[in-house]
């Protein structure tokens, strides 16, 4: 799954520069010995991803616990340092940048936090938040700077006076507005949302969703939303790229992802998400057993322990599946699914007795509705 | 759906307060609704509805400076729990009555092997000897579908993973075969993957034992799949119940109406997803009249004054809501627009 060759989007218009390219990035943990002397290792959070983000979209990335979605994120704003591979803004190479030239350029990328609870400073005043940045970055100062954070705060759905309030006044809905208010600031053109509405009630997530559209319409925003919500994801997102065990295993339109998933692992997952519709009944793929540890993944394809493809066999615990083409601009790894650069000679060299074919189970997938 | 059944549990008129300086925190108001036999009632509403303390009080596990308030009644196969005396009332415990809690890593204790702590239920109700017990940890091991039993037994709940450790506290609650098994958020801390395999063992259980299951929720989604009656909650009220179909069908409360609508779902891309404004206010300071109406659109002079009952819908379902009142209901004489934040 190293294969750099990531194709651009139709969704946004073919010929148009992406504004971030990550190639093959890696970023890994070392494991500290553990306490009563367990083995150490090095934890794959994020192992060889390759994608593109086009000005204006949304890329949703959607994945369990330990996918590596969150340090995938992380990584693109360097709070934590990748092993190897590039990142290019806009054409500049991010990690080659140092001190004031990195500290300009993370200007132009920010990020929302999930838990708008621990990620306000508790001794400011939201006002004193929200223009740090203004002032950091030299936007503006004094009374010019005041006005800018007034401004911001109503464009974010709060009350300019609420400037002098802390965040312990604000309740978890109006401190994700916050967020999102100390993130305009600087006048990104990248916002990394790392899950911004799973900590809200479903009343106040909407609330916050469709804020974000609005400031994207009105902004021109490119967003990358991460979310372990796979409606949220559908209804936020222009493409999506799906992750398991430290890979992107499928990446599309969002609406080719939830209506046509290639990979075993996305339909199993679309599969298990619970339909607040009683009259809908389904079969479900209910995958066994767990997600395997990122410190010592499973050869081959990291999903085939767990997987239902019926053609699954020796070749997926042997052949790492490239990221391939598996219709327009749909990208997904699996040698199983038609069609596959991975030949027949090849995967019998590998002990497969199986040959590849197109499986797509609808019926537990469910039949979607039209868009 | 069927006929209606004697009910295991009958809930009248429950209020839990909770005496703080703040003030009287009326988390649990007025709550009334019951469990037949073997059903899988769902409880849904935000954070602060009163769902969590409705499942702890069941249990009387409510501490000091909360209170069950006189006047609150829980009908549990023939006598009021309410008038159990501690050591009876921990006999209902475990015994007829389980819970599973949304949090499986802090519900375990990490110094005993999870064979240990599942025997110690059989060794506390049943007086089984420690070797019986133990076999029967094993059983109940197998029984919620951890590979290997008998090896995992002797591990410890660090040892496991969030969907097992989910497994092993069901194995724990249904030792005794409670008829009642209250599961609080139980798959809120799992990913999709493993919570499809918990509601999979839930609906397992429920056919094999006809254990009751009180299945407390925010997800309108494992609601739709799990239950077969719902209870909507808001402001330490019920204010809406129904058949699990009528419910998703007919939704008659403002508040069930909004929380359907404000849900993104899959294959149902929408444009706009419709908002409730404003947030939950505090139990302290529960509005007058209605206590949706502050961010209720329908909100008209009578709902500030006069605080709806429960009225009759249809079979099984009932709303509080003054506009469930259909033909009686007078016309709206202002309809307030919404606040803003």
């Amino acid at each position: 799954m190293n294969a750099p060759a990531v194709n651009a989007a139709a969704t946004t218009g073919a010929g148009t520069r992406p504004l971030l390219e990550v190639r093959d990035l890696r970023t890994h943990f070392a494991q500290s010995t553990g306490l009563f002397g367990r083995s150490h290792g090095v934890v794959r959070a994020v192992d060889g991803v390759s994608f593109d983000v086009f000005p204006g979209e949304t890329l949703g990335i959607v994945g369990e616990s330990g996918c590596g979605k969150t340090t995938l994120g992380r990584t693109i704003l360097r709070l934590v340092e990748p092993t190897s591979g590039t990142i290019r803004f806009d054409g500049t190479d991010l990690l080659a940048l140092k001190g004031s030239a990195l500290r300009a350029m993370r200007r132009h990328i920010q990020i929302i936090f999930q838990d708008p609870f621990s990620s306000l400073n508790p001794r400011l005043t939201i006002g004193a938040t929200i223009k740090e940045g203004i002032t950091v970055h030299r936007l503006a100062e004094g009374a010019e700077a005041d006005a800018r954070v007034r401004r911001l705060l109503e464009e974010v759905g709060l009350r300019p006076e609420y400037a002098a309030r802390y965040p312990h006044e604000f309740s978890g809905g109006q401190r994700q507005r916050v967020g999102i208010a100390r993130a305009l600031a600087v006048e990104p053109r990248l916002i990394v949302c790392d899950e911004p509405v799973s900590a809200l009630d479903v009343s106040v997530q909407a609330q916050v969703i469709n804020l974000l559209q609005d400031l994207q319409r009105d902004r021109g925003l490119t967003y990358i939303f991460i979310a372990h919500d796979l409606s949220v994801v559908e209804h936020m997102a222009t493409r999506v790229a799906v992750m398991y065990l430290g890979h992107i295993v499928e990446l599309a339109s969002a609406r080719d992802t939830y209506r046509e998933p290639v990979m075993p692992y996305t339909q199993a997952l679309l599969s298990a998400v619970p339909v607040p519709d009683p009259t809908r009944s389904r079969q479900r793929i209910v995958l066994s057993g767990d997600v395997p540890s990122p410190v010592s993944p499973p050869s081959g394809c990291v999903f085939h322990p767990r997987c239902h493809h019926p053609s699954r066999d020796e070749a997926c615990a042997r052949l790492v599946p490239p990221l391939e083409t598996k219709g327009t601009d749909h990208l997904a790894a699996c040698i199983k699914q038609l069609p596959t650069t991975v030949d027949w000679t090849a995967q019998q060299g590998a002990g497969a007795t199986k040959p590849a074919e197109r499986y797509l189970p609808l019926a537990a997938i469910g039949t979607r509705l039209d868009s | 759906m069927t006929a209606p059944l004697a009910p295991l549990l009958r809930i009248e008129n429950l209020r839990t307060y909770f005496h703080t300086p703040a003030g009287i925190a009326r988390a649990v108001d007025g709550v009334s609704f019951s469990i037949a036999k073997g059903e899988t009632v769902g409880v849904v509403g935000e954070s602060g509805c009163g769902k969590s303390v409705t499942a702890l009080s069941l249990l009387r596990l409510i501490e000091a400076p909360g209170r069950i308030e006189d006047g609150s009644h829980l009908w549990f196969e023939g006598r009021d729990l309410m008038t159990l005396g501690t050591e009876e009332m921990r006999k209902v415990r475990g015994n007829r009555i389980a819970m599973v809690f949304q949090e499986p890593m802090t519900a375990l204790n990490p110094v005993f092997t999870v064979g240990d702590q599942i025997a110690e239920v059989a060794r506390v109700h049943q007086g089984a000897s420690r070797k019986v017990a133990w076999e029967r940890a094993v059983e109940m091991l197998s029984l919620v579908g951890i590979p290997s039993p008998r090896e995992r037994a002797s591990n410890y709940p660090h040892q496991l993973s969030g969907g097992m450790r989910q497994r092993v506290l069901i194995a724990m609650a249904l030792v005794m075969n409670p008829a009642l098994l209250i599961a609080d958020e139980p798959t809120t801390a799992l990913d999709v993957t493993i919570q499809a395999q918990i509601l999979e063992l839930l609906a397992k259980v429920q056919q094999d034992f006809g254990t009751a299951i009180l299945l407390i929720t925010h997800d309108l989604g494992v609601v739709a799949e799990s239950a077969q009656r719902v209870v909507v909650m808001y402001g330490g009220q019920v204010v809406e119940e129904a058949p699990v179909r009528t419910l998703f069908a007919e939704p008659a409360h403002p508040y069930t109406r909004g929380l359907m609508q404000a849900m993104p779902r899959v294959g149902m891309n929408r444009e706009r997803l419709t908002t409730i404004p404003g947030s939950v206010p505090p139990p302290t300071a529960w509005p007058s009249g209605c206590r949706f109406r502050d961010r209720c659109s329908h909100a008209w002079n009578r709902c500030e004054v006069d605080a709806p009952a429960m009225i009759a819908v249809s079979a099984g379902h009932q709303a509080r809501c003054h506009l469930a009142e259909g033909d009686r209901a007078p016309e709206p004489t202002s309809v307030r627009a919404a606040r803003p934040l």
